[in-house]
């Protein structure tokens, strides 16, 4: 089917959203850090939606690690999901909020079990198993989130600017944390970002999205050093 | 000093005359019923058979009630929140507020023509073999009803608490893979049981103190409940020692409810999010869609089909021949009175009792007495959820006994009405002055704008709308009572209600088809009205 070196490719993926047309076509290398980027509507949710399976394309075709996932329902996409806030079910306590990420209706083996309790260990949250998601800061909750996506050990992880609600402090310790998971197991990992330090920070591979459209996708020394589009300059130096 | 001495005075004499209207005016009914009972009967009668068998029916029927309301209200709202883009799914939300603006009278009328004898239930069962399995009269046909009223309300309010779960909720679970049953269990079921306490001792409330359902549904000894007791103790047995012991019972029963529900929380309807487009990715499964439909399919149905049978029945009767009788035009003359006078009276008192407290709190003094007019004043205008209208008509009933009653009859129904209305009148007009007068206070005050000014330039523009809202309530809930009339009713005093029951009774259903039409098409035209603004009846009840 897809092509290996590829995590990702978008065969001429088009669909209209209101009055809004959407064209993305692209082949983004596998086991690297890409970052999404664009002003605010220019699309970056909407690219994320249709790899999550939220959005399904009306024309073209969508491969995640080799695999046609067009028209398939998004749990069944090799994809863990974080977004800004409210990745954590506010009512259930940590231990059932991981659980649920390896077997949705909590039917759990003790190796689950054993792996719920090493992965809160992994992000430097051991013993947080039984506190509810309320008593923990905004950092502490995200943290859980990577590691609910640790259990899961999907190919590739998608982020809807996972700390744009953190203190610009705790960005760059939750920054580091998500490359030791990457680097830990050698996934893609998709991140929206409105932050171009960030993005020069954690980024192999940059996508600079404008109406609807991916104008700039390269390896990230290149898409750093692009002079030739204007909004993409202004986005680097702001 | 947002206050001059003049409005803070003017303002606290207002509340003061309220309290004290609304005090004097059930205090009266309940020292007349005490007063006629005899103290020490009241224990006797109480264990006796027929009395404790109508309490049993009357605790039973609304606890049967409550829990075939939530059992159906739950999958209907879990559908709804499910199936954000279903074609008609506005609609069926709409359909869901008709049966709180209508009449009681008229749903009845419309269970009737779909479930009743000649309905097309049986008719349709008849067809299948069965022998007329449904029967609408006595405890089915009472739960029938109550699940009719209120099931809408609680899929409502449990459609609201669904939607106010973060939106990343749904995608997650969807992207974890959760299966309906896990998100049921996980999602669903936390939020709803957070709600479920609340809207079920509303329901219970409202089911326990029903009066006119369980009037044409029930009757019979084996059906029936406190409030009709009350009621046919007084108007067929003439057994006014009866009806004050049921009396004394149903305000006893109404406090322990009233206690029990102040420990729940009560059910807010904010936040129903009718244009947010919410994204359920598990409502796009193929079986979803399927059972979400037939659910959403039988709900629009069992709301509907009553209804269309009010319209085509009402159709169907001699509206031109209804139209020449004088009777009619003299009752609908007597319910446009009494419903006017009513909803100005209950604006009257709630702006007077709203404004006072205001005053109160502006003052800030720690006094004691000020902090307990003010709760007192707040209390007041829940009054009658303790003290129901039939029992409020009983106490006046039996006090002006000796008198020609049907004098002031239309008076006392005027201050029931009104007193019926206000809890919601209070919860739609309080919340809009305060932040109405939040805004503008300051600058009223620094201008000196006062008096008349003040009320013409800057409060009704702004309170134009709440108040619009709470009259039209107010307004429609007056039009359609037959709790209040149907203790003082008689041939020279008639209001559309009590028409229409009593040409249900003596078989003229036609008539009574006819005019249930006019006066349900009339008080859902208000009910829009008030729609249009911010609250709902629903939360009046609570306080």
């Amino acid at each position: 089917m897809g092509d290996p070196q590829f995590a990702i490719e978008m065969h001429d993926v088009g669909l209209q959203l209101g009055t809004q047309d959407f064209h993305f076509d692209c082949r983004l290398p596998a086991g690297a850090v890409i970052a999404v980027t664009g002003a605010s509507g220019a699309g970056k949710s909407t690219f994320l939606n249709l790899l999550a399976g939220f959005d399904t394309a009306a024309q073209g075709r969508v491969l995640i690690a080799g695999k046609d996932v067009t028209d398939e329902y998004p749990a069944r996409r090799p994809v863990s999901l974080i977004f800004q806030d409210n990745n954590l079910f506010a009512h259930l306590d940590i231990f059932t909020n991981i659980g649920l990420g390896i077997e949705p209706a909590m039917k759990l083996s003790t190796a689950d079990r054993q792996s719920i309790t090493s992965s809160l260990e992994k992000v430097g949250l051991a013993g947080f198993e039984q506190r509810m998601p309320g008593t923990l800061s905004g950092g502490e909750r995200q943290r859980v989130a990577f590691a609910r996506a640790l259990v899961r050990n999907r190919p590739v992880l998608l982020l809807d600017e996972p700390f744009a609600a953190l203190d610009p402090g705790l960005r760059i310790g939750m920054a580091a944390l998500l490359l030791d998971m990457h680097r830990e197991t050698g996934n893609t990992v998709v991140v929206v970002s409105h932050d171009p330090d960030e993005v020069k920070r954690i980024a192999d591979f940059g996508l600079f999205i404008e109406d609807g459209r991916i104008v700039v996708a390269a390896p990230i020394d290149e898409f750093l050093g692009r002079e030739d589009h204007a909004g993409l300059t202004q986005f680097l130096h702001s | 000093m947002l206050l001059t001495k003049a409005e803070m005075r003017r303002a606290m004499l207002g509340g003061a005359l309220s309290l004290a209207g609304i005090a004097v005016f059930v205090g009266l009914a309940v020292f007349a019923l005490l007063l006629s009972s005899g103290a020490s009967s009241i224990l006797a009668a109480v264990l006796e058979p027929y009395i404790l068998r109508v309490l049993r029916f009357t605790l039973l029927q609304a606890l049967l009630s409550t829990l075939l309301s939530i059992a159906f209200a739950i999958p209907v709202a879990q559908a709804l929140a499910r199936q954000q883009h279903v074609p008609g799914r506005m609609w069926i939300i709409r359909l869901m507020a008709v049966p709180m603006g209508l009449p009681v009278l008229i749903g009845a009328l419309g269970l009737i023509g779909i479930w009743g004898r000649q309905g097309l239930m049986n008719a349709l069962l008849l067809k299948l073999g069965m022998a007329e399995p449904i029967s609408i009269y006595g405890l089915s046909g009472i739960l029938l009803a109550h699940i009719f009223f209120n099931m809408p309300l609680a899929c409502r309010l449990m459609l609201a608490a669904l939607e106010r779960v973060p939106a990343e909720y749904w995608l997650m679970a969807s992207g974890l893979g959760m299966r309906p049953g896990s998100i049921f269990r996980f999602i669903e079921w936390p939020v709803l049981r957070s709600v479920i306490p609340g809207i079920a001792g509303l329901i219970f409330m409202l089911c326990a103190t029903s009066f006119t359902l369980v009037l044409t549904l029930g009757g019979g000894p084996a059906a029936t409940t406190v409030e009709v007791a009350i009621y046919q103790s007084l108007r067929f047995d003439f057994d006014p020692g009866r009806a004050v012991v049921l009396s004394l019972l149903q305000i006893v029963l109404t406090s322990v409810i009233l206690g029990a529900l102040s420990f729940l929380p009560a059910p807010g309807d904010e936040g129903t999010t009718a244009g947010k487009a919410l994204r359920r990715p598990d409502g796009r499964l193929p079986g979803a869609r399927l059972a979400d439909g037939g659910v959403l399919l039988l709900a629009a149905l069992f709301l509907g089909l009553p209804l269309m049978s009010v319209l085509l029945a009402g159709l169907r009767s001699d509206l031109m021949k209804l139209l020449r009788e004088p009777i009619f035009w003299q009752s609908a003359a007597t319910s446009l009175a009494i419903s006017i006078s009513a909803a100005i009276l209950a604006l009257l008192i709630s702006m007077t009792l709203v404004s006072a407290r205001r005053a109160v709190l502006l003052r800030r003094s720690g006094a004691m007495g000020a902090g307990a007019f003010f709760a007192a004043m707040g209390g007041a205008s829940s009054l009658v959820l303790l003290v129901p209208p039939i029992v409020l008509a009983t106490g006046w009933f039996l006090a002006l006994r000796s008198f020609d009653v049907s004098a002031v009859a239309p008076l006392l129904i005027v201050a029931i009405n009104a007193l019926m209305s206000l809890p919601f009148v209070m919860r739609v007009l309080e919340p809009a002055f305060i932040v109405h007068k939040r805004r503008t206070q300051k600058l009223a005050a620094s201008l000196g704008v006062t008096g008349w000014v003040q009320l013409r330039l800057i409060d009704m523009p702004a309170l134009f709308k709440p108040v619009l809202t709470a009259f039209s309530f107010a307004m429609a809930l007056s039009l359609g009572d037959l709790g209040a009339v149907a203790l003082f009713g008689s041939d020279s005093f008639v209001t559309l209600p009590w028409l229409v029951y009593s040409r249900m009774g003596s078989y003229r259903t036609n008539d009574a088809d006819g005019l249930a039409l006019i006066l349900g098409i009339v008080c859902l035209l208000l009910t829009i009205a008030g729609t249009m603004g911010p609250a709902r009846r629903e939360v009046a009840v609570h306080g």
